[in-house]
């Protein structure tokens, strides 16, 4: 049995704008996600953000009614049996929110562990262990609005474990760490599956993904658009090879214009400051460079390179080709 | 069972240190109360009559009670809510009553020391002895009146986590409220309708019943009618709960996106 099952789940929003003559519009934040998540397994849902990742967790999350399709979470139902699924997940998301600054890391982990039910005389012992889990002893009596943000995050994570869960979802736990800091948090994850957690996890860092998922998902505009180990991910555009171009000034109708040479899969552009990287994923056996530098022939041209795909080149295949339909996260 | 008591005598002892830990709110929780009963004292010093100035001593020292919780109840669980902290709390097993219980009482406990600062303000600098001819069922209204503010606390709490903006009706409560539960103002001198809407009150009969205790009179009757309506918004506000966390799952307003 899975322990995540998510079947078509659905998700819509009414947003309504205008004062005197109100108008609704219905927002399709998630549109038919199905999948599945074995025991111990680290599932990875990657997107761009308003993918609907954050969306898919909630409902799981049983924070959320979902519009469309069921979900079980350890084969209970997160709309019919929410206290069942909240007895058993655990959840942490990114950024310095979802503490109470004002108490102390343990004071943060007592209130919690007893609205989870923590006996009094494991909560003690469980306390002392996740302190030592995510680094922290030594400074569990101090105010959490002294902490640094990945001192807060690595809280966050032991917060969301005081009941020892069996599920753990994980939304973009490292969002605006410092690189250390996410290191050490992605160990973390790491050693939260070595215990035989499982575990979702949200992301848009490939590298993250590519380092931890067992499985991972691509999310784009609330339908999931590929899905596979990271390496059969990369397979999916190894068949071809990226070629990399640094520009100086690239206009858009250039951008546009190289998408049309033939063997030319998709071209994503990423600013570097003063210069740009241009991106273009090409067909297996096409070479493409003589006729994407004659579409730059008056712009200032530096690097050009050839190289083989990684997991952010699938990830930006995927969702590269951008819709214009609306999204929610 | 005792689990659960165990739970809600944590959770309200953290929720307690989190209001009083801070030295700008607890300045605040300090001088508020006292500057609107100097100025309830000031005002019905004027007509020289003694009766009028233990009035205002016992109205003023509920009035803080109340301002602490109908302004803090709502305010505290959108802060929540701006933290993430709401989702969190939705989030855990515990029935989400039992979690806004100790918030709101813990509440209600800063309340119950702005009352007693108050008398005690009252008498040191202003000379307003408060006569209590039974003591006992004056502590009891007392008592009473705090748990009724805090359930009154409890139904805004529930209303907050449903609707994003509802944290502004306890503001916009404060100061009626002072008139409503005939805090200064006697309700006599109001036009019937509104004393209609001053017996749904659970904090009017409170009063009542602590003038009466004070009086040497029977409070028995204002006791009961302070316990049942306490009761009443205590229970409205377990069973609406459920339901309005159920729409708020609907309409995705625990949190801020």
């Amino acid at each position: 049995m899975p322990v995540i099952e998510a079947d078509d789940l659905g998700r819509s929003y009414v947003t309504t704008t205008g004062i005197l003559r109100r108008r609704r519009t219905t927002v399709e934040a998630v549109r038919g996600v199905s999948f599945q998540v074995g025991e111990g397994e680290l599932f990875g849902l990657l997107g761009p953000n308003g993918a609907g990742k954050t969306t898919t967790i909630k409902m799981l999350m049983t924070l959320l009614l979902p519009t469309a399709g069921l979900a079980r979470v350890l084969g209970y139902d997160v709309v019919e049996e929410p206290r069942e699924v909240r007895r058993r997940v655990g959840y942490v998301f990114g950024g310095d929110r979802g503490l109470y600054d004002r108490l102390s890391a343990r004071d943060n982990l007592r209130y919690f562990g007893e609205l989870y039910g923590v006996p009094p005389h494991e909560q003690r012992r469980r306390i002392d262990e996740l302190l030592d889990l995510v680094g922290l002893r030594g400074r569990e009596g101090e105010r959490v609005e002294g902490y640094s943000r990945g001192m807060r995050q690595r809280l966050h994570i032991a917060r969301g474990l005081v009941h020892d869960p069996a599920v753990l979802f994980l939304d973009e736990p490292t969002i605006g760490i410092d690189p250390v800091g996410a290191r050490e948090l992605r160990g973390l994850i790491g050693d939260l599956k070595a215990a035989g957690k499982t575990v979702l996890l949200t992301t848009h860092y490939m590298f993250e993904a590519d380092e931890l998922c067992d499985q991972i998902a691509v999310i784009r505009s609330g339908t999931i658009v590929a899905r596979g180990t990271p390496s059969e991910l990369k397979a999916a555009v190894s068949g071809g090879h990226v070629l990399e171009v640094e520009a100086y000034g690239v206009r858009p109708d250039v951008v546009t214009a190289v998408r049309g040479v033939p063997g030319v899969r998709s071209v994503s552009i990423e600013d570097q400051g003063r210069s740009q990287l241009l991106l273009v994923q090409v067909d297996h056996g096409v070479e493409v460079a003589p006729g994407v530098l004659a579409l730059l022939a008056g712009t200032n041209v530096g690097r050009v390179i050839t190289r083989q795909p990684t997991l952010e080149d699938a990830y930006v295949e995927l969702v590269g080709q951008t819709e214009s339909t609306e999204s929610v996260g | 069972m005792t689990r659960t008591l165990r739970m809600l005598a944590v959770t309200f002892w953290l929720q307690l240190k989190l209001l009083t830990v801070s030295a700008f709110t607890g300045i605040l929780q300090i001088v508020y109360p006292l500057f609107f009963a100097t100025t309830a004292f000031l005002v019905y010093r004027q007509n020289g009559d003694p009766a009028a100035l233990v009035y205002a001593g016992l109205g003023s020292a509920v009035m803080g009670t109340w301002s602490a919780i109908a302004t803090t109840a709502s305010s505290a669980l959108q802060f929540a809510r701006w933290q993430g902290i709401l989702e969190l709390l939705v989030a855990a097993p515990t029935p989400f009553a039992l979690v806004l219980v100790p918030i709101t009482t813990a509440m209600a406990t800063t309340g119950l020391y702005s009352l007693v600062a108050t008398l005690v303000w009252g008498r040191v600098l202003f000379g307003i002895e408060v006569p209590v001819g039974n003591p006992l069922l004056f502590s009891a209204g007392l008592l009473m009146t705090v748990l009724a503010i805090a359930m009154f606390g409890f139904l805004l709490s529930v209303a907050v986590a449903r609707y994003r903006t509802a944290w502004a009706m306890g503001n916009m409560l404060e100061y009626p409220g002072w008139l409503l539960c005939g805090f200064l103002v006697p309700l006599a001198l109001f036009p019937t309708w509104v004393q209609w809407v001053s017996w749904a009150l659970p904090p009017t009969w409170g009063m009542d019943a602590m003038r009466a205790a004070a009086a040497g009179e029977s409070p028995w009757f204002d006791l009961t009618m302070c316990v049942a309506l306490g009761t009443a918004y205590a229970s409205v506000a377990a069973l609406l709960s459920g339901v309005v966390l159920r729409s708020a799952r609907r309409h995705a307003t625990l949190s801020l996106t």
